[in-house]
């Protein structure tokens, strides 16, 4: 893109995200794909960056997938999302940290809902009373915990251990970024830059020195899409998908691929072993895949966390020739060790195996 | 003498000037802009016959050249108030003029094509305005970036224009024909081109431009798809990866262009909503000045003395606004006799 024209664009999406004071909310994949990029997200921000963030046990899911299938009515997940405003309520939040777009794609249509239809949130504040006896507020602030890692990446850069530089080449790695439909397709201003253009993760890819793709099908839906793959006789649609996505940003050779969505790195992950399997196709380079990461993993990376400890090892694709392109240190053999010491059997069939 | 202001130096504006200096009134013309010649000084050719409108330009500063019209230009009107039957327009530059009668003549401007970010005006090579091509025209060549010659060319209808996400839901009018004007032009220039324009409805409700529509499907093999782009994005090649639906094969299309020509709509000018608001004239929902009667009170302000000629309050091409402008006359004329 060019610059003034780059500039222009990002000056109209400028987002408001709180400092401090997170009332945070758990994805529902997330911790079982990649569990380490949540412990991290955490710790980073408690004991690196020194924030307050709260969790509270006792919130659910906030029902996204069931209401994208057609199995949770729309009354239903207003309701449940006004619980969790509730409990933020109870603990004294005003500011809500949303770990998946999924859901954060939900609140901002909730939320958007409210303010247009005034009567759909006294209906909501009427059928969260009578079923708890709970009261609510809409929070101040809202954040995507990517757009937190966003506004702190500056701090984050400050205290790196690593660039996202090719040590063999001191070229910037080239990053696809991936930021997921629901981010901010359907509210653009709720995004960090909008949606055509949006900046939460290439603002972190250029604040740690890497380069971002802009590729044709750059916002491409990762394949996911809900009905296309939890609609068993859609699958081929899913990963039909992916291909196109995936045969767009191979001739720019990406070194990896950074996420915001716990949905779209799974499956941006996952159908690289489908595609392999079935049709033979890489999309790396070196007949390599490429590695997917999320962007709580690439600030651990960059920071210097122990990759295994950043659970990278949870992937599909494997990222050792990522790490010794970038010259992170890493023991093979404590790849499968558990915190405790114990040594747990490797997966099978995982891709990028040194 | 009696003095008329007239607000704006464009086809409407110089028309009712040249009009009412011919009929013995005094008329003084302020216009913004450092030339006058409106929109049109900026076009090369024409629809339908594509005339060159330098053509247009000298008619109309032939007529404008009278002894007893004044010219000011780089004057951006902010204000208009009535005092005894008098009238104040006020100026950017804080300057006064006083007048008997007054004419807007504003006109419109060119939709800003960045607002559409997924066309990525601004942002790639090779994606231009109509009126980028329009200059093109003029300065001898249509090239891409690099000085090379395009091998295909896709217009896309529409851009501004009946697009609620921008918040204009009217049609520009002008653009379909444009399109089609300036395909036709291409494909003379540059016989080998392939062209396709991408359109929602092909809206040709003027002499001869079904005509044209025609001529350019069956003697110049212009393409037109019915559908709109949804996306523009470039590819490692440099092409423009261009997205859309052909709704008339009711599926998804993409193909690789060598350059996008974005048909810009028509819009209120903000200035122009600002001197509305201060001045207390009516606007539509569309933005544009609203006019007591659409059928036969589109020039009446509804303020007594103060006469709308031309693209402020619809969209017009060149005949109807220099109609519009001389029947905005007669109004002048008629109130000035009988006040």
């Amino acid at each position: 893109m060019k610059e003034p024209e780059n500039k222009r664009i990002w000056s109209e999406y400028q987002k408001e995200i709180a400092d401090d004071h997170f009332f945070y909310v758990r994805s529902c994949i997330r911790q079982s794909f990649f569990p380490g990029s949540e412990q991290f997200f955490l710790k980073m921000m408690r004991e690196i960056l020194g924030k307050d963030i709260y969790e509270n046990p006792s919130h659910t899911t906030c029902t996204g997938i069931g209401y994208h299938t057609d199995i949770v009515p729309f009354e239903t997940i207003m309701t449940v999302i006004a619980r969790h405003f509730a409990l933020m309520k109870e603990a004294g939040y005003r500011n809500i940290a949303i770990s998946c777009v999924t859901s954060f794609g939900i609140y901002t249509e909730i939320i958007e809902t409210w303010k247009h239809f005034p009567e759909t949130l006294e209906k909501t504040r009427e059928y969260l009373y009578k079923a708890t006896g709970r009261e609510f507020d809409v929070p101040e602030n809202m954040a995507h915990t990517s757009d937190i890692v966003y506004k702190f990446r500056n701090e984050i850069a400050a205290k790196a251990k690593y660039r996202l530089v090719n040590r063999f080449t001191g070229e910037p790695l080239k990053v696809v970024e991936h930021i997921g439909c629901h981010y901010s397709k359907m509210f653009p201003k709720y995004g960090v830059g909008g949606a055509e253009f949006p900046k939460v993760l290439s603002g972190m890819i250029e604040a740690w020195g890497g380069q971002v793709i802009d590729y044709p099908e750059r916002r491409h839906c990762c394949g996911f899409g809900f009905r296309q793959y939890i609609v068993q006789a859609n699958r081929g649609y899913s990963l039909s998908n992916s291909v196109k996505k995936f045969e767009s940003m191979k001739p720019y050779k990406p070194d990896f691929i950074i996420t915001n969505c716990p949905g779209c790195n799974m499956f941006m992950d996952r159908w690289q072993y489908a595609m392999r399997e079935m049709e033979g196709k890489t999309y790396g380079e070196n007949g390599l895949s490429i590695p997917v990461l999320t962007y709580e993993e690439v600030a651990g990376l960059v920071l210097g966390i122990n990759p295994w400890e950043l659970g990278l090892q949870y992937h599909m694709v494997q990222s050792e020739p990522l790490l010794d392109k970038i010259g992170i240190e890493y023991n093979p053999s404590d790849k499968y060790l558990t915190k405790d010491g114990i040594r747990i059997p490797a997966p099978e069939n995982l891709i990028n195996i040194k | 003498m009696e003095n008329i202001v007239v607000i704006g130096g464009g086809v409407s504006g110089l028309e009712a000037a040249g009009q009412l200096a011919r009929m013995g009134y005094s008329v003084t013309v302020a216009e913004k802009n450092e030339k006058t010649g409106g929109n049109v000084k900026n076009w090369y050719h024409l629809f339908p016959d594509r005339r060159d409108s330098k053509e247009v330009i000298d008619y109309l500063n032939k007529l404008a050249s009278h002894p007893d019209i004044k010219i000011l230009t780089g004057k951006e009107i902010t204000e208009i108030s009535s005092r005894n039957g008098k009238f104040d327009i006020k100026s950017s530059d804080g300057t006064v003029l006083e007048a008997d009668a007054v004419i807007v003549a504003t006109g419109f401007e060119l939709f800003d094509s960045r607002r559409k970010e997924e066309y990525g005006y601004g942002i790639y090579d090779n994606v231009i305005t109509s009126a980028d091509l329009e200059k093109m025209f003029r300065s001898g060549g249509v090239r891409l970036v690099n000085g090379k010659l395009p091998e295909k060319v896709g217009f896309i209808h529409c851009v501004g224009s009946r697009d609620e996400k921008v918040g204009n839901y009217y049609c520009s009018k002008l653009c379909c024909v444009t399109a089609v004007k300036q395909a036709i032009e291409i494909k003379e220039k540059i016989p080998g081109a392939e062209i396709f324009c991408f359109y929602m409805d092909m809206r040709m409700g003027g002499p001869y431009y079904e005509e044209l529509y025609r001529e350019a499907q069956e003697k110049y093999g212009i393409t037109f798809i019915r559908g709109k782009v949804s996306e523009i994005s470039v590819n490692i090649n440099g092409k423009l990866v261009t997205k859309a639906e052909d709704t008339l094969a009711g599926r998804p299309l993409r193909m690789e262009l060598d350059m996008v020509v974005l048909m810009v709509g028509t819009e209120m000018p903000e200035g122009n909503i600002k001197l509305a608001e201060r001045s207390l004239l009516k606007c539509s929902e569309n933005r544009f000045f609203k006019p007591v009667d659409n059928h036969y009170g589109s020039n009446l302000s509804g303020k007594k003395g103060i006469f709308y000629a031309g693209c402020c309050v619809a969209q017009m091409n060149i005949t109807e606004s220099i109609s519009h402008a001389r029947a905005a006359v007669s109004e002048v004329v008629n109130y000035l006799k009988n006040r």
